[in-house]
């Protein structure tokens, strides 16, 4: 087992008397990517905040041998990195001040960011080809560019773990594809492993390699994309008709289709 | 490119640097006029001579007193004041996210006037002088509580319209609290009032005194967290995410910004606003991470207040108007410009 790797053993999860998550497990190797599928209220939220120590839980998490639960916060954040469904962009600050706050986890509690912190926050800036946008307002960057600047503030934290809400909702298609191209890159060359709660079934096939399907906070399917995702299941959790097709370049295509069979003229 | 690449963090210390310079600039301008212009006219070079000469056989003895011990302690009196409040508002508007919290908004400042209309009504004279601030403070930690306990009760959570809300019913039962007092105690009332209309211009060296070390110490403490507030701005989740322990900074930056409002309201009264105008004037010019803001705050919010001061007492001399008065009626239009603003941004 690498240092990098990222495993959720039987984990439970309540809120209050409400109970979200019911024994998850899943297991997440050094660059690889896994997708968390699942319909709304699924659970798939919850099982990342988990893994980010936001949420209390029982049952174990760990990121190679350690358990989450024995590490400091900052520690963990050195490891893992969050890129939130909706992140937040205060108005006035500047991109490179914002991809700086990425290296907090690396700051004890009363130091400031030294030149080697800034020099991995301009690091990471061109790497993602965004370096032109340092001076920027963050809150005045496009749907596109803020997602890479949300990247590029969690690669300022040098983790082995990257975890994804929904990382490209707020989209379209070319700059989800320029993201997820981003992602998939720096999963292959440093060896980050990925772990992504997707909503596009197409999209989530093409860039993980496994799946975890969860409904109701449970695991209902887990395993490689052909495998799990299968029509009947996606009706069965989904409610959605849909025909699964394997295309030669596109691999697993997931097409909606109407249940009355109807189509606009 | 290299040179290129280098430029971000350059660029963002160099404009930083010029806007202290600028800041600095103004609080220089603001205490000379503070020390120049007075209920008596002195001419600037006898305001000098009674600073920086030795026992001044050229000036009047009376107007090296009107200086030394008169201006000279006003002027520093309203700088830390006004230098505090502001430095309280913006690290309020961090730990909240909340761009209209505010000292005075939050209860913080009515609580602090509660406390010490009760020490002023119930303590033994003996004790009271020093009691007052105490007394202030534990009626402005008091207000703060109720007043985020109460916004968060509501299932709306933090949004800002129901912290405000919060904060402004409580100053509200405060401010009844304190009436009910005050008609209890018509003997304190003369010496209650003038606590609340401040005591900037009688205080003194002494005031000062009382009011240097809790201005200093709550100053430090903020200031040692300005990057924690540019990572709270991020919200609970992603500054967690980052490693930060939320509450607890939380709590240690409330509590220091609140003994910082106890300390300036202790003194100088309430003094509304002062917390709103000046970190969103910095924030405007200057971009939103607390490292500028914060230092900025103490800085600009010390000019600021200076030069209300100085109106406040020039406007109608030899009389004086209180210095609430002045900050509110620049206050009052500017902030219903910001209300305005984040209105118009929330949509």
């Amino acid at each position: 087992m690498s240092g990098n790797d990222l495993e959720l053993v039987n984990v439970h999860v309540s809120y209050g008397e409400r109970r979200v998550l019911h024994g998850i497990s899943a297991r997440v190797g050094s660059g690889e990517w896994l997708a968390l599928l699942g319909p709304n209220g699924s659970g798939k939220t919850t099982a990342l905040r988990v893994v980010c120590g936001l949420v209390d839980f029982e049952g174990d998490v760990r990121v190679g041998t350690t358990s989450i639960r024995t590490m400091h916060k900052r520690v963990l954040a050195r490891s893992v990195a969050l890129l939130p469904q909706h992140p937040t962009a205060p108005t006035g600050m500047r991109v490179s001040t914002y991809v700086l706050l990425g290296r907090t986890p690396h700051l004890s509690y009363f130091a400031q960011e030294t030149d080697k912190d800034h020099a991995v926050a301009e690091r990471v800036l061109e790497r993602l080809g965004i370096g032109a946008l340092a001076d920027r307002d963050v809150s005045s960057l496009s749907g596109g560019e803020r997602q890479l600047a949300v990247l590029a503030r969690a690669l300022a934290q040098e983790p082995s773990v990257l975890v994804l809400d929904e990382p490209t909702s707020a989209l379209d298609i070319g700059h989800q594809q320029d993201v997820m191209e981003v992602i998939d890159d720096l999963r292959r060359r440093d060896g980050i492993a990925v772990i992504s709660a997707m909503h596009d079934l197409t999209v989530a096939s093409q860039f993980a390699a496994n799946i975890v399907m969860l409904s109701g906070g449970r695991v209902v399917a887990s395993g490689q994309v052909a495998s799990v995702l299968t029509e009947d299941r996606i009706k069965e959790h989904y409610g959605a008709t849909v025909r699964v097709m394997k295309d030669v370049s596109a691999g697993v295509v997931v097409i909606p289709i109407r249940s009355n069979g109807h189509n606009a003229p | 490119m290299t040179a290129d690449a280098e430029l971000p963090a350059v660029a963002s210390h160099r404009l930083r640097l010029r806007w202290l310079v600028v800041a600095l600039a103004l609080l220089a301008l603001a205490m000379t006029l503070g020390l120049l212009f007075g209920a008596k006219s002195l001419p600037p070079g006898d305001v000098l001579r009674s600073l920086f000469g030795s026992s001044g056989h050229t000036t009047e003895p009376l107007d090296a007193v009107i200086v030394r011990s008169i201006r000279l302690p006003r002027v520093l009196l309203a700088g830390v004041v006004g230098g505090v409040l502001a430095l309280a508002g913006a690290a309020y508007q961090g730990v909240f996210a909340n761009p209209l919290a505010d000292p005075y908004l939050l209860g913080a400042a009515s609580g602090a006037e509660v406390g010490a209309t009760l020490a002023i009504a119930y303590a033994p004279a003996a004790w009271s002088v020093n009691a007052v601030p105490v007394f202030a403070f534990f009626g402005a930690i008091a207000a703060v509580t109720a007043a985020v306990v109460l916004g968060r009760s509501v299932r709306a959570g933090r949004s800002t319209t129901v912290l405000i809300l919060a904060g402004v019913a409580i100053a509200a039962f405060l401010t009844a609290l304190e009436t009910y007092v005050q008609q209890q105690h018509q003997a304190a009332i003369r010496l209650i009032y003038s606590f609340i209309l401040g005591r900037l211009g009688t205080a003194g060296w002494s005031g000062l005194k009382l009011v240097l070390p809790y201005a200093c110490l709550s100053a430090i403490v903020i200031l040692l967290h300005r990057r924690h507030l540019d990572v709270l701005s991020l919200g609970d989740d992603e500054a967690a995410s980052l490693g930060l322990h939320v509450a607890r900074v939380r709590l240690i930056l409330v509590a220091a910004a609140t003994l910082a409002t106890a300390a300036a309201v202790a003194i100088a009264g309430t003094i509304a606003f002062v917390g709103i105008i000046v970190p969103h004037t910095i924030r405007l010019l200057t971009g939103a991470s607390y490292r500028t803001i914060l230092p900025l705050s103490i800085i600009v919010g010390a000019a600021f207040l200076i030069l209300a001061d100085l109106i406040a007492r020039m406007v109608i001399a030899p009389a004086e108007l209180p210095i609430g008065v002045i900050t509110a009626l620049i206050g009052a239009p500017f902030f219903v410009v910001l209300l305005r603003r984040s209105r118009a941004v929330a949509q």
